[in-house]
C-alpha cells in the first residue's frame, strides 16, 4: 500500500512575482545560516534564510526585468544572476554587502539560462546565449575573457539556444557544453576547440531544459510535449537515445537531477512536480501544490543527506520547499 | 516519292502545288506521315536535301501555306527539325509568318504543348528568327495581361497562353531579358490583378504560377515572387516548361522532371539535416539490468492515482458560456467552452432559444483567441445549432447583417454557408428525431401541441390498430425509415426573401453588383441551394416567382462563376416547383428562360455554362413531357 504523496515541509511566501529561478546554498559550516536565492519576474532577488523562513535580503539589480537565472560561484557571498535585460550581474554579499561587482552585457533576448562550470581555484567558465541567433558564447569569469564562440554551421538551422550544460569530467579535463536548441536538438560541443562533436534530434518541439550526469554519461531533456528524452554519451563522443518516459500532461520546465545522483526532479505546466528515480527512470512520486505552472526546480546542496531539500518556484508566487528520499 | 529521292532534276515547284493542294484538303495527316520523316532523315546530313525542303515549302502557293505550314509544326518530332525543315520560311514568307506567330498562339488553341515547343524553339534557334520570339513573347504577355482577356476567354485558351509564355521565357536568354526588362514588369503586375480578380480557383493558380516564372527570370538574384497555392499535375506540368531539355533529345518529352529544377522545388523539400545528427536508435539497456542489482528498489515510490490528466472544465450552461466568450481572459476556459459550444447548444434547446440572437452574433464576430485546431469548424457548427434551434429570429438577425456595414467579405461568405448548412439540417429528417422516450411521453400528449403530437399520433394509430386486430401472421416488418415533416417548411421564406431583397442596393464597403462579385457569385449558388431544399414546402412557389425574377436581371452577368450560380438556380427551381404550379403561374418567364438558355448553350464562353444551360433545357422538355402525358 503505496504510501500518499507528501505535502511540502514548508512554502515560502512572499515574492509578490512568478519567481523562474532557484539556487541553494547550503554547503557551509555551522554557523553559516543555509540560504535559498530566488529570482522573479519583477527583477528581484531574494536571499531566503532557511532557518527562519523569511527574506533576508531582497537584491534589485536587473531594473524590474525578470530574473531567470541564480548560480552562486564558491559559497553564498559570490552571486551571479541572469536577467532580462540582457545583463549578468556578479554580485558580492559578503559581510552584508549587496552591491554588483560586475556585469557582462550578453545582448541576449531570449531565455537561455547560463551555465557555470569551475575549472580552476577562482576561475569559472560560463556558457550564455548571446546577440546572434544560434550562437553560444563561452567566457572565463571573472576576467570576462572570450573564450570561444560557438556556431552551428550555416543551413543547420537549429534556431535559438534554449539551454545549457557545461561539464568537466574532472578537473582539467576539457570542457564541454551541451545545448538544447529550438528544434529540439541536442549538441554536444567541444568548448576547446570550438566545434560540434555530437547532435540528437531529441524532441520535435523546443528543448525546454536538460541535465547532464557526467559520471554516468546519461543525460535527459523535456520540451513541451508529453515525453522525457533520455540520452546517453558514448566513447566516440556521440549522442544516442536510450529511453523515453511518457508523461500524463504535456509540458516541462525545468529538469534537474540531484547530486547523489538517484533521482531526479522535473516542473511541470501542469502544476505538478515529478520525482524518478535516475537509473531506469522509475516514476516515485507525484508533488502537487502549486496552483500555476512551475517554473524551476533545485536541489539543495546540503552537507548531511538527511538535510536535504527540494524547491520548487512557480508562476503563482509560492516557493515549496520538500524533503523527499533524504535517507538514501 | 521515291522518284524524287532518285532524280534531282524535277521541278520543285510542281511538287510544292501538289503538296499545298493535298495539304489544303485535309489530307496533311497522310502526306506528312510519309513526307517528314523521309525528310528528317535526309536533310540530317545533307545540305543539298536541306536546300530542297526549303525551297518545297516556299513554293507553295499562298493560299495553301497554312495549312502546309501548319502541318510540318505539327508534325515535325522537335524544334531543330522544325528548323531544318522550314528554314527561314517565317522571316521570307509573310503568310507563314502570321500563321506561325498569331494564328497558332493567340488565335487557336487547340494545340498539344508539344507543337507549342516546337514552335517556340525553331524560332528559338536561329538569330533571325529570335527578334520574332522576343515579339511573340510581347504579344502573349499583352493578351496574358489584359482583364477583359482574362474575364471572357475560356480557361483552356489561357492555359494555352500560359504554357506559351513560359516555353517562351525558357527560351530567351540574359542579354535579351535585360532588354525587355521593364515591359516583363509591368506585364507581370497588370496580369497578376487581373488573374487573381477572378472567381475561378483555376484561374488564379495560372496567374499565380506564370507571374512567379515571369519574378525568377527577370531577378535572377534577390527576393523572389513567391505565391502559396496548392500544387498539382498542370501547376507543376507548367513549371516544367521552364527548363528546356537540351536539343539532342529525338523526342523532347515533358515534363522531365528530373532535370528541372522547378519542378524540384514542387516536390515537398526535405532538408539536408546535420551528417553528424544521429537517428533515433534506442540502445536497448537489457544487458546492464541483469548486471546490476536494482539499487533503486530502496526508493519507494509514493500513491500517484491522484495524477490524471489536467482537464480544463467547460461551463455547462449556455448564459455562462457567453460570459466566458465575451469577458473572459482566461484562454483555457476560452478554449474549452469554444469546444463545448455545439454539444451544450443541442442539448438545451430552450435555454438556447432564450438568448439565440444574442448568441448568434457573438459567434459571428468570434475570433481566433488562441490557436485551436479546426476553429472555423467549431465556429460554424456552433452557428448552424443556434440557427436550427431557433430558426426564425436568427435567420432574421443573420440576413440583416448579411447586407450591413463593416463585415469583412468572409464574414458575408460564412453568414451563407451558414444559411445552407442550417437549412440542410432542418430538411432532413434523418438529423431530427433523437429518441424520445415514448412511456413518459404517452400520457402527455394531448397537453403538449407542436411536433410532438405529430409524431406521436402515428404510433398511437398503430397500437390501436394493432391491438383491435387479430393479427394470423406476421409477416416480416419492414423498418419504414423515421419520417418527420420537414421543419425548413415554416421558416424556408426567412431564410430566402431577406438574402435577395438588397442585392441592388449598394453600401460604401459592399457592393454585390460591383466589385464584389465573388460574393455574389456565393450568394446565387446559395439561392440555388435553399430552393432546392424548400422542394414541397408552402413557400416554393413564391420562392421560385422571385427566384425567376432574380436571374433575369442578372443573366448577362460577366463573371462565369456567378452564371454558374444563375443556371443552377434554375435547375433548382426546375426541380422544386411543382411542374403544374410553373406551368400555370409562370408561364411568359419560363418561355424567356427558355430562349436565354438557348443562347447560352451556344454562345456562352464558359465549358460549365454551357452545361448547365443544356441540362436545364433538358429539364423543361421533360417537365413538358410529363405534363403532356398526365392526362388532364
Amino acid at each position: 500500500m503505496a504510501l500518499p504523496p507528501p505535502d511540502p515541509q514548508f512554502v515560502l511566501r512572499g515574492t509578490s512575482a512568478a519567481i523562474h529561478t532557484l539556487h541553494f546554498s547550503c554547503g557551509g559550516q555551522e554557523p553559516e545560516i543555509p540560504v535559498l536565492f530566488s529570482g522573479s519576474e519583477n527583477g528581484f532577488i531574494h536571499v531566503w534564510n532557511l532557518k527562519t523562513h523569511r527574506v533576508d535580503t531582497a537584491l534589485d539589480g536587473h531594473g524590474g526585468k525578470s530574473v531567470y537565472c541564480v548560480e552562486t560561484m564558491g559559497g553564498k557571498d559570490r552571486l551571479l544572476s541572469q536577467g532580462r535585460d540582457q545583463r549578468i550581474c556578479l554580485w558580492d554579499l559578503a559581510e552584508g554587502r549587496t552591491a554588483v561587482t560586475d556585469s557582462v552585457f550578453t545582448e541576449h533576448v531570449g531565455f537561455c539560462r547560463c551555465s557555470l562550470v569551475k575549472v580552476a581555484q577562482g576561475r569559472w567558465l560560463m556558457a550564455t546565449a548571446a546577440k546572434g541567433l544560434e550562437e553560444v558564447h563561452v567566457l572565463e569569469l571573472p576576467s570576462k575573457t572570450s573564450v570561444c564562440t560557438l556556431k552551428p554551421e550555416v543551413g543547420a538551422k537549429l534556431g535559438m539556444p534554449m539551454c545549457l550544460k557545461l561539464w568537466q569530467l574532472s578537473c582539467g579535463s576539457q570542457p564541454l557544453l551541451l545545448a538544447g536548441y529550438e528544434d529540439g536538438s541536442v549538441v554536444l560541443w567541444n568548448v576547446t576547440m570550438g566545434k560540434a562533436l555530437s547532435q540528437l534530434v531529441c524532441h520535435q518541439e523546443p528543448v525546454m531544459s536538460l541535465d547532464f550526469d557526467s559520471e554516468k554519461a546519461k543525460g535527459i531533456s523535456g520540451s513541451s510535449e508529453k515525453v522525457l528524452r533520455i540520452w546517453s554519451l558514448n566513447e566516440q563522443q556521440n549522442l544516442q537515445v536510450y529511453k523515453t518516459q511518457e508523461l500524463v500532461n504535456a509540458g516541462i520546465s525545468d529538469i534537474t537531477i540531484r547530486p547523489d545522483k538517484k533521482i531526479l526532479a522535473t516542473a511541470g505546466w501542469d502544476h505538478r512536480i515529478r520525482i524518478f528515480g535516475w537509473k531506469k527512470l522509475k516514476p516515485l512520486a507525484v508533488l502537487d501544490y502549486h496552483t500555476a505552472t512551475v517554473h524551476c526546480v533545485s536541489f539543495s546542496d546540503h552537507r548531511k543527506p538527511q538535510e536535504r531539500l527540494l524547491a520548487a518556484g512557480s508562476k503563482d508566487h509560492r516557493i515549496s520547499v520538500w524533503a523527499v528520499y533524504t535517507h538514501t | 516519292l521515291s522518284l524524287i529521292a532518285g532524280g534531282l532534276d524535277c521541278s520543285i515547284s510542281f511538287v510544292s502545288h501538289v503538296l499545298g493542294k493535298v495539304c489544303v484538303h485535309g489530307r496533311q495527316k497522310e502526306i506528312l506521315g510519309v513526307l517528314v520523316p523521309r525528310l528528317t532523315e535526309l536533310t540530317k546530313s545533307d545540305c543539298i536535301w536541306q536546300r530542297i525542303c526549303w525551297r518545297l515549302v516556299e513554293c507553295v502557293p499562298e493560299r495553301w501555306m497554312e495549312a502546309v505550314v501548319l502541318g510540318f509544326v505539327q508534325r515535325a518530332p522537335g524544334a531543330d527539325v522544325l528548323s531544318r525543315l522550314l528554314g527561314n520560311l517565317v522571316v521570307k514568307n509573310k503568310k507563314a509568318q502570321f500563321v506561325v506567330t498569331q494564328k497558332v498562339l493567340l488565335l487557336q488553341y487547340g494545340h498539344t504543348t508539344a507543337v507549342l515547343q516546337n514552335l517556340l524553339g525553331y524560332l528559338a534557334l536561329d538569330s533571325l528568327r529570335r527578334a520574332l520570339l522576343l515579339r511573340v513573347l510581347q504579344e502573349l504577355l499583352e493578351t496574358w495581361g489584359s482583364s477583359s482577356a482574362v474575364k471572357h476567354s475560356p480557361p483552356e485558351q489561357q492555359l494555352y497562353i500560359s504554357k506559351a509564355i513560359l516555353i517562351c521565357l525558357s527560351h530567351l536568354k540574359e542579354p535579351e531579358i535585360e532588354s525587355c526588362r521593364q515591359e516583363l514588369l509591368t506585364s507581370m503586375m497588370e496580369g497578376v490583378k487581373c488573374h487573381l480578380d477572378s472567381s475561378l480557383p483555376q484561374l488564379r493558380r495560372l496567374g499565380m504560377v506564370v507571374a512567379e516564372s515571369i519574378s525568377s527570370r527577370i531577378n535572377t538574384e534577390g527576393p523572389v515572387l513567391k505565391f502559396e497555392y496548392e500544387e498539382d499535375d498542370e501547376t507543376r506540368e507548367l513549371k516544367s516548361l521552364l527548363v528546356q531539355t537540351p536539343p539532342l533529345c529525338v523526342v523532347p518529352s515533358l515534363p522531365d522532371d528530373d532535370r528541372s529544377e522547378k519542378a524540384g522545388a514542387a516536390l515537398p523539400s526535405v532538408p539536408e539535416s546535420n551528417k553528424k545528427s544521429q537517428t533515433a536508435a534506442p540502445v536497448m539497456p537489457d544487458e546492464e539490468s541483469e548486471a546490476e542489482l536494482d539499487s533503486d528498489d530502496d526508493l519507494v515510490p509514493y500513491d500517484m492515482s491522484e495524477d490524471k490528466e489536467l482537464k480544463i472544465k467547460a461551463p455547462v450552461y449556455i448564459r455562462d458560456c457567453i460570459e466566458v466568450l465575451t469577458g473572459s481572459e482566461d484562454v483555457d476556459k476560452w478554449e474549452a467552452t469554444v469546444k463545448a459550444l455545439e454539444g451544450l447548444i443541442r442539448r438545451n434547446p430552450a435555454a438556447t432559444r432564450e438568448v439565440s440572437v444574442e448568441l448568434a452574433k457573438i459567434l459571428l464576430h468570434l475570433e481566433e483567441k488562441t490557436c485551436i485546431e479546426g476553429f472555423v469548424e467549431l465556429r460554424q457548427r456552433a452557428q448552424v445549432a443556434v440557427l436550427t434551434t431557433d430558426p426564425i429570429p436568427v435567420s432574421k438577425y443573420l440576413t440583416s447583417q448579411f447586407y450591413s456595414l463593416n463585415y469583412s467579405l468572409r464574414q458575408r461568405m460564412d453568414i451563407l454557408d451558414v444559411l445552407v448548412l442550417a437549412a440542410q439540417e432542418l430538411s432532413c429528417p434523418k438529423f431530427h428525431g433523437k429518441p424520445k422516450h415514448s412511456d413518459a411521453q404517452k400520457p402527455r400528449i394531448q397537453l403538449l401541441p407542436g411536433s410532438d403530437s405529430s409524431k406521436d399520433w402515428r404510433r398511437i394509430v398503430d397500437e390501436r390498430i394493432k391491438s383491435k386486430t387479430r393479427r394470423f401472421a406476421t409477416g416480416q416488418c419492414l423498418m419504414e425509415p423515421a419520417s418527420s415533416p420537414n421543419q425548413f417548411s415554416s421558416v424556408a421564406g426567412h431564410f430566402f426573401f431577406p438574402l435577395i431583397q438588397h442585392f441592388d442596393r449598394p453600401l460604401t464597403t459592399f457592393d454585390l453588383l460591383g466589385e464584389d462579385h465573388l460574393v455574389l457569385g456565393r450568394l446565387v449558388h446559395t439561392l440555388a441551394v435553399l430552393m432546392y431544399l424548400a422542394v414541397n414546402t408552402v413557400a416554393v412557389t413564391a420562392m421560385g416567382k422571385a427566384l425567376l425574377e432574380f436571374v433575369w436581371t442578372l443573366r448577362f452577368h460577366v463573371d462565369s462563376y456567378v452564371r454558374q450560380g444563375l443556371l443552377s438556380c434554375i435547375s433548382s427551381l426546375l426541380l422544386s416547383v411543382p411542374a403544374e404550379l410553373l406551368l400555370a403561374d409562370m408561364t411568359e418567364e419560363l418561355l424567356e428562360t427558355q430562349s436565354w438558355l438557348g443562347d447560352v448553350v451556344e454562345k456562352d464562353p464558359d465549358g460549365d455554362c454551357r452545361r448547365l444551360a443544356l441540362q436545364n433545357l433538358l429539364l423543361m422538355e421533360n417537365l413538358k413531357k410529363k405534363l403532356e402525358a398526365v392526362p388532364s
